[in-house]
């Protein structure tokens, strides 16, 4: 039986607005095992986002966290205080988000923010981070990481800004890896080469990962497990072959169809 | 970088013959001319005298000639003579620029260390308890007559209170105070025109730290910042705020006429020996070359704030200096 | 809508329709004539037939505010008409004509803001005389240059749309265009620019008339009331605090109408949280 990295139960998110309450991630559950990747798939508006963000407490107002539980590593995530919840984030659970050319502050270099996400969870001397930053560059395929430490995020390309990214996010080998939408706003080429990185990370099986996309077929093919998201509810979930051959909902199989439709 | 530099620098000159244009065209509002004003102050001077006066003052020549006579003196800041005791007006406003500069330097300082912290602690406790006081505070300072909140303070800490002097930035004795006394005695006649000088552009900065910083705060890369594990305060005095600081320098450039024009006030109100209440006396008086130099002065001492604060936020913004567009 | 907000705004208004009827019907709630100088009681306090005192040359301070408030609003609301009329003239040509003109334009404004606006007008007025007309042009022809740029980007904005092209394929002229679809979208943010300028008018007339170089005495304004004030300072706290505290509640009123109005017309500015 293998352990679960992350047990999510219950889970509820809503926005107050003047509109009313919407019910963003609506009494949502599944389980990450170990050294797994599990798939969240669904249209846009459908929660999917915001359950990983609900993950690590990244909700700000007016949206709130009102139910369920997040447990990982023994310890319920949304109960936790900030400071230890601090040394979670970006130390054993990292995420990347979605649009790189807005996540990186501009006015600091890149080697900054590395070293940064080093030096908050580890101590180390500033020569030292900024060794560990160069080496996490080179392993997601970054040529000449020197410069990129130097530069501003405005003088790297999409793609370069992506890879940052995920480096940024492994530097401290995290167990759980969060990538929302990693590559849905890059350009059509860019794409497939982070999406083979990508591939090559989950190869190499050292950590869970929760993989958000709408690209079923893209998800299909990544994960090992795949959840269903429409209107802020899980609706189905299953291992990613049975999805593919014998979708339980009818929602799953109208995805299914509009993808092999595209493709 | 230099050659940043000097373009901007050459992008000044139209803006510059434009003051120089514009103080020209003012001075010569005056229907019947500027001897005409002069010699109005003076019924004895004869017909002939007047002649001799357009003469010498060029005003006899064609419009265009006369600028151009103008912009060559202005360069070289020659601005004439004062109509009052015939010193040159250059002179008399360069004795007196320094206290001017100084309090509005002051000021400036005031502003920055109030303002920013209050605009950024209103912007991460929004419509919290102190966001809303502040706000109260900053549409008083946006409303309320400048004069005549010094003529409060004056009236309260000067004359009931007795806390503070009112008038001039000395005082009497002052020749036989000790060196410590002395900075003390010019420190408590500055205190009440350097606060009232603060209190309007303090509300505006503020205002708009506080709206930057808000803007600022919804930005995806402090959401990264906080994913990353930073503890909040680095994530808010380090990453929000060097990001939120940038706008406000360039209204700091705005913010310099402001000051140099409320200096009139102020300096009359304390009779505080600067440019400002020179301003005043010479415009009571119709000194009208005084008027204008000092006019000049202040667009381009206006001018140089703006271009200061340009080349500061240039320096501090990184996307400016380096350039760059992706590859 | 934040409630809050409104309800100031509404305050705001209600005060500024107040001193509007304080000022149009001055003449019948006046105690006093506003020059009249009574000389028995120079400089006396407060009392039932001077609810607001005296001032030095015995006159009432009561029916001076109120006289002087038709002076101040109508320089005010004067000016910053005048004011408006040139930035949206400035403004549109700007705009809608685009290359060498805007540039040209765009170059007047910056001079323009490169004055201290209160030294320029002092500089005029002095070479002028200080009439209540001439204060009026002059503090409106210094501050069109917020206006002209705002309605020069709402211009530039909306000739990227669509139907200003497909008016003009129908076959409407330059000026018709104009007026027709874009000033209308732009008078919001002018609106705001407009109500909160009428604060800033009054602030610069006053200032001006405290100085000597406004309206002079003896007809009455906020400003050159304090004038007297500044000089009965510490004997006479009346005469100093009432018009100043009618200056200031008058701009604040306009002041909050004006953020009132900048709500109303720019709700996606407005935070939410």
């Amino acid at each position: 039986m293998k352990k679960n990295t992350l047990e999510v139960k219950g889970l509820k998110t809503v926005f107050d607005s003047w509109q009313g309450t919407v019910r963003a991630v609506d009494d949502v559950s599944f389980n990450i095992e170990e050294n797994t990747v599990f798939g969240l798939v669904g249209e846009s508006g459908s929660g999917k986002t915001l359950t990983a963000l609900s993950i690590l407490r990244l909700i700000d107002p007016p949206g709130k966290i009102t139910g369920g539980s997040v447990m990982f590593g023994g310890v319920d995530l949304l109960k936790e205080n900030e400071v230890r919840l601090g040394a979670v984030r970006g130390n054993r659970i990292s995420m990347v988000f979605q649009e790189p050319g807005s996540a990186l502050d501009p006015v600091f270099t890149v080697g900054y923010q590395l070293r940064e996400a080093i030096r908050c969870h580890r101590i180390v001397s500033r020569g030292c981070a900024e060794d560990l930053a160069i080496d996490s560059m080179r392993k997601v395929h970054i040529k000449d990481p020197g410069r990129v430490y130097r530069d501003y995020p405005h003088q790297i390309s999409g793609g370069m800004k992506q890879r940052v990214m995920i480096a940024m996010a492994l530097i401290n080998s995290p167990e759980l890896l969060i990538l929302d939408e990693p590559t849905t706003a890059l350009d059509v080429t860019i794409q497939a080469e982070i999406l083979k990185l990508l591939e090559e990370i989950i190869a190499a099986r050292k950590m869970s990962i929760l993989f958000i996309s709408h690209d079923i077929g893209l998800i299909a093919r990544m994960c090992d497990n795949v959840g269903v998201m429409r209107k802020g509810k899980l609706i189905e979930c299953q291992e990613s072959k049975l999805i593919l051959s014998d979708p339980e909902n009818e929602y799953t199989s109208a995805l299914l169809k509009s993808a092999r439709a595209l493709s | 970088m230099t050659r940043y530099i000097v373009r901007h620098l050459a992008g000044l000159i139209p803006v510059f013959f434009g003051i120089t244009l514009i103080s020209f065209l003012v001075m010569h509002l005056a229907p019947g001319g500027p001897s005409d004003i002069s010699s109005s102050m003076n019924p004895k001077v004869s017909y002939e005298a007047r002649i001799r006066l357009d003469k010498l003052y060029g005003l006899d020549k064609p419009l265009i000639v006369q600028y151009k006579d103008w912009l060559v003196r202005v360069v070289r800041f020659d601005f004439g003579r004062s109509f009052i005791d015939d010193r040159p007006v250059f002179d008399k406003i360069i004795e007196k620029m320094p206290v001017t500069i100084f309090i509005n330097l002051s000021s400036l300082v005031i502003i920055l260390a109030v303002g920013i912290p209050i605009g950024a602690l209103s912007a991460v406790r929004r419509n919290g308890l102190f966001d809303r006081f502040s706000a109260v505070f900053v549409f008083a300072g946006y409303s309320i007559p400048e004069f005549w909140l010094a003529l409060l303070l004056m009236s309260v800490f000067g004359i009931s209170l007795h806390w503070l002097p009112i008038s001039g930035i000395k005082s009497i004795d002052f020749e036989y105070y000790s060196l410590p006394l002395k900075i003390l005695d010019v420190a408590r006649h500055l205190v009440l025109p350097v606060l009232l000088a603060s209190f309007g552009g303090l509300a505006g900065i503020s205002r708009y730290m506080r709206s930057s910083m808000s803007v600022v705060m919804r930005q995806e890369y402090i959401r990264t910042a906080r994913a990353k594990g930073l503890p909040e305060r680095k994530v808010i005095y380090v990453h929000a705020l060097k990001n939120a600081i940038l706008p406000v320098i360039t209204i700091l450039g705005l913010s310099v006429p402001a000051l140099i024009g409320g200096s009139v006030i102020f300096e009359s109100i304390f009779a505080i020996p600067g440019m400002g209440r020179l301003f005043y006396e010479s415009v009571m008086a119709r000194d009208y070359s005084v008027i204008m130099g000092i006019l000049s002065i202040g667009a381009i001492l206006t001018l140089a704030g703006n271009f200061i604060a340009d080349m500061a936020y240039s320096f501090a913004d990184p996307r400016i200096m380096s350039g760059g567009d992706g590859r | 809508m934040k409630m809050r907000v409104n309800k100031l705004a509404a305050a705001g208004t209600v005060f500024i329709a107040l001193i509007a009827v304080f000022a149009i019907f001055a003449p019948l709630i006046a105690s006093h004539d506003p020059a009249g100088m009574d000389t028995r009681s120079v400089l006396s306090p407060p009392s039932r037939e001077h609810i607001f005192g005296t001032d030095p040359l015995g006159r009432d301070v009561f029916s001076r505010v109120l006289y002087g408030s038709r002076i101040s609003l109508s320089i005010g609301i004067i000016a910053v008409g005048l004011s408006v009329l040139t930035g949206i003239f400035f403004g549109s040509i700007a705009g809608y004509y685009g290359g060498k003109i805007d540039y040209a334009i765009m170059r007047l404004v910056d001079i323009m803001l490169c004055f201290p606006t209160f030294f320029l007008i002092l500089a005029v007025i002095a070479m002028l005389e200080p009439s209540i007309y001439n204060i009026m042009a002059v503090i409106g022809l210094t501050s069109w240059m917020g206006v002209a740029r705002l309605v020069r980007s709402e211009i530039l904005t909306l000739k990227e749309r669509d139907f200003v092209a497909a008016s003009r394929i129908m076959g409407a002229g330059g000026s018709w265009i104009i007026i027709r679809h874009l000033i209308p979208n732009a008078i919001g943010p002018v609106l705001v620019n407009a109500t909160l300028g009428v604060g800033g008018a009054i602030l610069i007339e006053s200032a001006l008339s405290f100085l000597g170089i406004g309206v002079q005495p003896p007809t009455a304004s906020w400003g050159n009331i304090l004038m007297d004030g500044k000089a009965t300072l510490g004997v006479a706290w009346w005469v100093t605090v009432f018009p100043g505290a009618f200056i200031f509640f008058t701009v604040l009123a306009y002041n909050l109408l004006g953020e009132g109005l900048r709500d109303a017309f720019e709700p996606r500015l407005k935070d939410r949280s």
